[in-house]
C-alpha cells in the first residue's frame, strides 16, 4: 500500500491509473504525451494453482505446478500490457493432497487472497467441491485434469477445463476394449475416487455397448499398495482384460502383482495411469499394458517437443503428465487477461468462453459448459519401457502450427468416441460460432505463434 | 481350491509384513506403554536407505543377495541412530508427562521424518531393483514368489529370535523389570534409560528390516508408504494384544489373512451388495468383536496396573 502513496506524489496522472488497480479495473488510457517518465507500477495478476504436492500423488502435482511456474514465467517474459501498463503474473501454489477437505480449504484461501483466476484442482475429487467455491466467489478456475464429466455440468459459469472429459475417454476405452483388443470379458478395478470409479462407469457402459462382458468389478482405494486379494480373485474370473480407473501409485505395483500371480491379462487404464513412473515402476511387468490420454502424444503436441526441452532444461526433471495441460491452463487464462484488457475476475470469465487458442498440448477452444471442444483422446502401449502412441481418436485439427501432425491419425473416421461428445450439447449452443467451419475447414483464423516463441 | 489357497498365501505374505512391523510398535508399548506412531516412518526411511545403498552396489557389480544384505546392514544403522535419536529428543522428557503428550509428539515426529524424506528422495516413486530370487513356484495351483516365502520366513525368525532375547537373556530381564516397573527396576541396577534406548534401537532395526522386505515386495519406495503401513501394523499389534511379542505375529498373520479373504469373498458372501473395498471395514469389524470379547487383545497380558 505505500506504493500507491509515493507514486501519488510524483504526478496525479499515474495516481488515477494506480487508484484503477486498487479496484482492479483497467486504468483509462493514460494521455502518453503529458505521463512524465516514471511508468506506473506493474498491474499484478494472481493465480491460484491447486494440486497434491505431498502424498501418494504428489509427483504428479508437483508435475502440474512445474508447468503452470513455466507459463507464468513466459507470460511475464512476453511483457503483456494491460491499458498500457505492464503485467506480472504471481503464481500462488498450494497443496490440496488430492483430499476434498483439503481441496476445499484451499479454495478458501484462494478466495481470501483475492486471486485473479484459479489453475485447477489436478483430482476431480477436489476439482469439484472447490468449484462451488470458485462460481460463488465468481472466480475463473481453469483445471488442467480433472476429467470427470460431473465438473462442468453444475452449470458454474466460472468452471473450464482443458482435457477431455471421462464421458469421451471412457467412451474410446470401451470402444477400444470391445473393438481394437477384442476382448470378450474384463474385470473392472476402481480406486473410488471420482476420477477413478467414475471413468470406470464411463468404461463399462461404454465397454458393455460393445460386446464386452464385466466379470468382475473390484474396487481399492487411492493409497492402497497390495492388490493381491482382487486381483487373484479376478484371476479366478479369467478375464481377457483389466481395467484400472486411478492414478498410477495403485497401477505400478499392480501391473507388478499381476504379473506375479500370473495373470496374462493385460491391464488398459485412463489418463491417472498414463505416466512415465509407471512404466518406470513397474519395469517390465509394465510390458503390454495399454492407457489412454486425453490429447495428443507429447511429440505430435504443436508445441510439445519445445515443451518437453524447456520443461527439462529448467526443472531437471522429466515431465510426468499434466505438466502441458498446466501449462496451457495458465496460457488460456493470460490470453484472457490480454483480450479482455483486465484482470478483474468477472471480465476474465466473460473471456473465457471466447477462446481460441494454439495450446502446446492442442488448439484450445471451450463449449458452452467450459468443456475443451472436440478433445483427442489417445491410446497407448508401454513397450520397451515407454509408452508408444497407437492411435489418435477424435480430436481438432492441430493448431496452424503443425497441420499435418494429427492428420495422419484417422482422427474423424467415424469413431463414435467423437461422436458421442460433439454431440453432448457442446453444439447446440454454439452452434451459431464458426464452431464446425472453423474445424473442419482452414486453420484458425489467426496464426499465432506458438506461445514459447513469445519471448 | 487355489483361488483359496492363492488368497491364504497372499494373507500370509502380507500378515507377516504387518506383523515385523507390529512388533516395533509393541515393544515400545510394552516397555513404556507409549504407541509411536513414528514407527511407519522408520520402516519408510529404512527402505529409501536401503535403496539409496542397494542401486550404486548393483551397479558395481556386486551380486544381488550381497548387496541386499549390505544395504540392509546400511538401513538398520541409519534406523537405529534414528531411533535412539527420536526416543532421546522426542519421547525422554515426555516420560513423566500425561499420557497425551508423548503420543501427540510421535504422531509429529511422523510428520516431520516423512516431510524430511521428501525433501531428500523427492515426491517420486523409486522402484526398486529386484536383486532379491523372485521366481514364481506353482504350489498347488497357487503361484508365490520366493521374495514371499523369504518375508514369512524371516517374520517368524525374528519374532522368535526377539521372544528368545527377551525372556532367556539378562537384557530381556532387564526390558521385562523395566516394562513392569522402571522405578523399582532402576532400585534394582537396571539403567532404565539404557533398557529404553535399547528398546528404540531393537525396534528400529527391525523396521529397517520390514522396509527392505516391504520394498522388494512392492518393487517399489515412496516418502509416503509408512503411514498406512505403520497403520495397519498398530491395528495388527493391538489385535494380537499390543505389549505381546508373539502377539503381534498373530495379529500380524490374522489380520492379513481376514483382509485377503475379505477381499476374495466378501463380494460373493454377501450377494455382490458389500464389494472389495469393504475390506478394511471386514478387518476392523473383526477387531472390534475381538476387543469386546478380549479387551487387551488375542493374546494380551494383563498389563493393568502399567496403565
Amino acid at each position: 500500500m505505500n506504493v500507491p502513496v509515493r507514486v501519488l506524489s510524483l504526478s496525479v496522472l499515474a495516481a488515477v491509473a494506480v487508484m484503477g488497480c486498487g479496484k482492479e479495473e483497467p486504468p483509462p488510457p493514460p494521455p502518453q504525451a503529458a505521463a512524465p517518465p516514471p511508468p506506473p507500477p506493474p498491474l499484478v495478476v494472481k493465480l491460484g494453482h491447486s494440486a497434491p504436492l505431498t502424498g501418494p500423488q504428489a509427483h504428479i502435482g508437483k508435475d502440474n505446478e512445474n508447468g503452470a511456474a513455466l507459463a507464468v514465467e513466459d507470460a511475464n517474459a512476453a511483457k503483456i500490457k494491460v491499458g498500457g501498463r505492464d503485467v506480472k503474473f504471481e503464481l500462488m501454489g498450494e497443496d490440496d493432497q488430492a483430499d476434498p477437505k483439503q481441496g476445499t480449504l484451499v479454495a478458501q484461501k484462494f478466495v481470501d487472497a483475492k486471486v485473479n483466476a484459479v489453475i485447477g484442482h489436478l483430482n476431480s475429487g477436489t476439482t469439484i467441491p472447490a468449484s462451488k467455491i470458485y462460481s460463488d466467489a465468481g472466480i475463473p478456475q481453469v483445471s488442467p485434469s480433472a476429467t470427470n464429466p460431473d465438473y462442468t455440468k453444475q452449470g458454474f459459469k466460472t468452471a473450464f477445463r482443458v482435457m477431455a472429459n471421462d464421458e469421451q475417454q471412457g467412451k474410446v476405452l470401451g470402444d477400444y476394449a470391445g473393438h481394437n483388443l477384442k476382448a470378450k470379458t474384463v474385470a473392472v478395478i476402481d480406486d473410488k475416487t471420482q476420477y477413478g470409479e467414475g471413468l470406470a462407469t464411463q468404461f463399462k457402459a461404454a465397454a458393455t455397448a460393445a460386446g464386452v462382458k464385466v466379470v468382475a468389478e473390484e474396487h481399492t482405494d487411492d493409497k492402497a499398495v497390495d492388490f493381491a486379494a482382487i486381483l487373484t480373485k479376478i484371476k479366478g474370473k479369467k478375464p481377457d482384460l483389466v481395467f484400472y480407473g486411478g492414478m498410477d501409485p495403485q497401477a505400478a505395483p499392480m501391473a507388478m502383482q499381476m504379473k506375479k500371480l500370473g495373470i496374462k491379462a493385460k491391464l488398459l487404464m485412463g489418463d491417472g495411469g498414463c505416466t512415465t513412473e509407471f512404466v518406470k515402476n513397474a519395469g517390465d511387468a509394465a510390458e503390454g499394458h495399454y492407457c489412454s490420454l486425453p490429447g495428443v502424444p507429447l511429440d505430435k503436441m504443436p508445441g510439445g517437443p519445445k515443451f518437453v526441452e524447456r520443461y527439462k532444461a529448467k526443472f531437471n526433471l522429466d515431465i510426468q503428465l499434466y505438466a502441458p495441460y498446466a501449462y496451457d491452463a495458465v496460457m488460456v487464462v493470460v490470453e484472457a487477461v490480454k483480450r479482455a484488457q483486465s484482470a478483474e475476475s468477472a471480465k476474465i470469465i466473460a473471456e473465457l468462453p471466447k477462446t481460441d487458442f494454439p495450446g502446446v498440448t492442442t488448439r484450445i477452444t471451450f463449449d458452452e459448459k467450459g468443456d475443451i471442444k472436440d478433445g483427442a483422446i489417445t491410446l497407448y502401449v508401454a513397450k520397451g519401457g515407454k509408452w508408444e502412441a497407437l492411435e489418435t481418436i477424435g480430436g481438432a485439427p492441430a493448431a496452424p502450427a503443425q497441420p499435418a501432425g494429427m492428420g495422419g491419425m484417422s482422427g474423424m473416421s467415424g469413431m463414435s468416441g467423437m461422436g458421442g461428445m460433439s454431440g453432448m450439447s457442446g453444439m447446440s449452443g454454439m452452434g451459431g460460432m464458426s464452431g464446425m467451419s472453423g474445424m473442419a475447414g482452414a486453420p484458425a483464423p489467426a496464426a499465432p505463434a506458438a506461445p514459447a516463441e513469445k519471448k | 481350491m487355489d483361488i483359496l489357497l492363492q488368497q491364504v498365501f497372499n494373507g500370509l505374505t502380507l500378515g507377516s509384513i504387518y506383523a515385523l512391523v507390529a512388533l516395533g510398535y509393541t515393544m515400545v508399548y510394552g516397555i513404556l506403554g507409549l504407541i509411536n506412531f513414528a514407527h511407519g516412518e522408520v520402516v519408510m526411511i529404512g527402505a529409501l536407505t536401503a535403496l539409496a545403498v542397494m542401486k550404486p552396489l548393483a551397479a558395481a557389480g556386486v551380486p544381488g543377495p550381497l548387496a541386499v544384505l549390505l544395504a540392509l546392514l546400511a538401513a538398520a544403522l541409519v534406523c537405529m541412530a534414528l531411533g535412539f535419536t527420536i526416543e532421546r529428543v522426542a519421547y525422554r522428557r515426555l516420560r513423566n508427562a500425561p499420557r497425551l503428550a508423548p503420543l501427540i509428539t510421535a504422531i509429529g515426529v511422523s510428520i516431520v521424518l516423512q516431510q524430511v524424506a521428501m525433501l531428500v528422495w523427492g515426491r517420486n516413486y523409486h522402484s526398486v531393483p529386484a536383486l532379491l530370487p523372485s521366481a514364481n513356484h506353482e504350489v498347488l495351483g497357487a503361484q508365490i514368489t520366493e521374495v514371499q516365502i523369504l518375508i514369512i520366513v524371516v517374520a517368524a525368525l525374528t519374532m522368535s529370535g526377539l521372544m528368545l532375547l527377551v525372556n532367556r537373556t539378562r537384557m530381556g530381564r532387564a526390558m521385562r523389570a523395566t516394562a513392569e516397573n522402571p522405578t523399582v527396576a532402576a532400585l534394582m541396577g537396571v539403567d532404565a534409560n539404557r533398557i529404553i534406548a535399547l528398546t528404540f534401537v531393537i525396534g528400529s532395526a527391525l523396521a529397517a528390516l520390514a522396509g527392505v522386505l516391504v520394498s522388494a515386495n512392492y518393487g517399489i519406495a515412496h516418502y509416503h508408504m509408512g503411514f498406512i503401513l505403520g497403520l495397519k501394523a498398530f491395528t495388527a499389534a493391538v489385535l494380537g494384544g499390543i505389549g505381546n511379542l508373539a502377539g503381534a505375529m498373530v495379529g500380524g498373520v490374522l489380520l492379513g489373512i481376514i483382509e485377503a479373504l475379505g477381499a476374495g469373498y466378501i463380494g460373493d458372501l454377501t450377494g455382490g451388495v458389500l464389494g472389495s473395498h469393504y475390506q478394511d471395514v471386514f478387518a476392523f469389524f473383526v477387531l472390534i468383536v475381538v476387543l469386546i470379547f478380549r479387551p487387551s487383545g488375542l493374546m494380551g497380558e494383563k498389563v493393568a496396573e502399567r496403565a
